[in-house]
């Protein structure tokens, strides 16, 4: 039943956008100049490629992310259920975070969570 | 107690009703049509007035008046105009951008934000997706909306808006990680993860004053990390005016920004409702315990106007918050998370394990 409203959601979204766009781009002008279709920097011509490299700190943040991200997917079924299953559940779960805090522990150490 | 605002009832007669006079498959489009319309009216509404809600209070906080001249001294018609306005600019398309990914990215974000919207609790009954995965249907949701802002970033081919795309893509994803525990948190006082039994179980005392201690300080986390996920002040870097003109969105004219500009708002109205279901007892009425009287009175007023009126006060609180804090610098927010709210969020969750195994919450 709520997968009928699921596709309407989505449905609704994609509709969103597409009946704002017509209703600028009816009413909208339209003018060409050559200028109009350089990136904006202040006025300053580009130099260079635009894709730049940036830092390669963001990509650590990224990889320490997934690791922490899954871990809260892993848990939530067990969050469910913990007060059913009691200690046992508690001991397992413990174990697991145990695990990952020593993995952002490890991070720590190692200076991955410095902005160098 | 609250059978007399419960709304399901009602929504299952209409369904009923209409599928005695048509044919089933029939009903159920003219329900999702009217769902689809709904929707799109309460995106517009509540966008108008939390733009409007943003500009005065920021003229409060900064001793303005605020606008006040289009439609009658309150300037309530600034929005609207401004509506009207943003609808007749040109979109501009840049030379070298990435046609195809530059055109995704609103579609990207605008469905982030409204898959969450339709999960939020309005009345006992009254929400459009109702699920038994729902908060954690939120979670995943709301993740989308990262990736339509570094896709429009980094498809705008410009400096600024890769700069600004990287920046809030390294930002959200971490703040994600603290929203995600502190949500954790909850679905593990409450045992379901279901967003109407979540409010259900707030009936006697929201999460808030069950969950003592714990439960206080992952609604400050969340309030933290919610107001980095919206995106704002004062963790606006990824558009912080001054450096990136206006960040991942540079590139975007017209309607095109208003998509990012209307899902940034709303984000905010998401983020605060979120908040209010899972610390503040959704649409449950606020009682005292022994009032007799202030609790029948409070039983009067309708879920709906409970739910609006509390999300509204959390908007107001990451206002107040917003227009009061100055910018932090991206490795300032990235410790902050990393270093202090992480650990205090995991500290929090096994808090709070134990106290729920061992049966020391109300």
């Amino acid at each position: 039943m709520y997968f009928i409203f699921l596709i309407v959601v989505i449905l609704t979204a994609i509709a969103l956008v597409v009946a704002a766009m017509t209703i600028a781009k009816l009413i909208a002008p339209r003018s060409f100049n050559p200028q109009k279709g350089e990136p904006y920097e202040c006025g300053i011509p580009t130099r260079g490629e635009s894709w730049v490299k940036f830092k390669a700190g963001y990509y650590l943040f990224a990889i320490l992310f997934l690791m922490f991200d899954i871990e809260t997917v892993f848990l939530f079924p067990w969050a469910v259920v913990v007060a059913q299953t009691g200690v046992y559940a508690l001991c397992g779960a413990a174990f697991f975070v145990g695990i990952l805090i020593l993995g952002l522990a490890y991070a720590w150490r190692k200076g991955a969570l410095e902005w160098k | 107690m609250f059978d007399y605002y419960n709304l399901e009832p009602v929504l299952m007669w209409i369904h009923s009703t209409m599928c005695g006079l048509m044919p089933e498959w029939l009903a159920f489009t003219i329900e999702g049509i009217a769902v689809g319309i709904f929707i799109m009216v309460m995106y517009a509404v509540l966008a108008i007035i939390l733009i409007y809600m943003e500009r005065k209070v920021c003229a409060a906080f900064q001793c303005r008046i605020g606008p006040d001249r289009v439609g009658g001294r309150g300037g309530l018609l600034q929005v609207p105009a401004d509506v009207i306005k943003i609808l007749t600019k040109e979109i501009i398309s840049l030379k070298n951008s990435d046609k195809f990914l530059y055109a995704l990215a609103p579609f990207l974000v605008i469905m982030a934000s409204i898959l969450t919207f339709s999960c939020l609790p309005w009345n006992k009954g009254g929400e459009i997706l109702h699920m038994n995965i729902g908060i954690f249907f939120v979670l995943a949701a709301s993740s989308i909306g990262v990736l339509g802002i570094l896709l429009a970033g980094w498809s705008s081919n410009s400096k600024y808006t890769l700069i600004g795309a990287v920046r809030s893509g390294a930002m959200i994803i971490s703040y994600e990680l603290s929203i995600g525990l502190s949500v954790l948190t909850m679905v593990i006082l409450c045992g379901t993860m279901d967003i109407q039994e979540i409010v259900a179980y707030q009936e006697n005392g929201w999460n808030i004053f069950k969950g003592h201690l714990p439960a206080l300080m992952a609604f400050v986390i969340y309030l933290i990390a919610g107001n980095a996920e919206a995106n704002r002040a004062p963790f606006d870097l990824a558009e912080a005016e001054q450096e990136l003109t206006a960040g991942y969105h540079t590139e975007y004219s017209g309607m095109h920004f208003g998509f990012f500009y209307l899902a940034e708002y709303l984000n905010l109205f998401i983020t605060a409702g979120i908040a209010v279901t899972l610390f503040l007892g959704g649409w449950m009425p606020l009682h005292i315990a022994g009032l007799e009287g202030f609790n029948t009175i409070m039983d009067y007023i309708p879920g709906v106007i409970w739910f609006v009126g509390k999300t509204f006060f959390v908007v107001f609180l990451l206002m107040w918050i917003r227009w009061t804090f100055p910018r932090l610098r991206i490795d300032q927010v990235l410790i902050l998370e990393w270093k202090y709210l992480m650990p205090l969020s995991l500290l929090v969750l096994v808090i709070m394990t134990v106290m729920k195994v061992f049966g020391l919450v109300f």
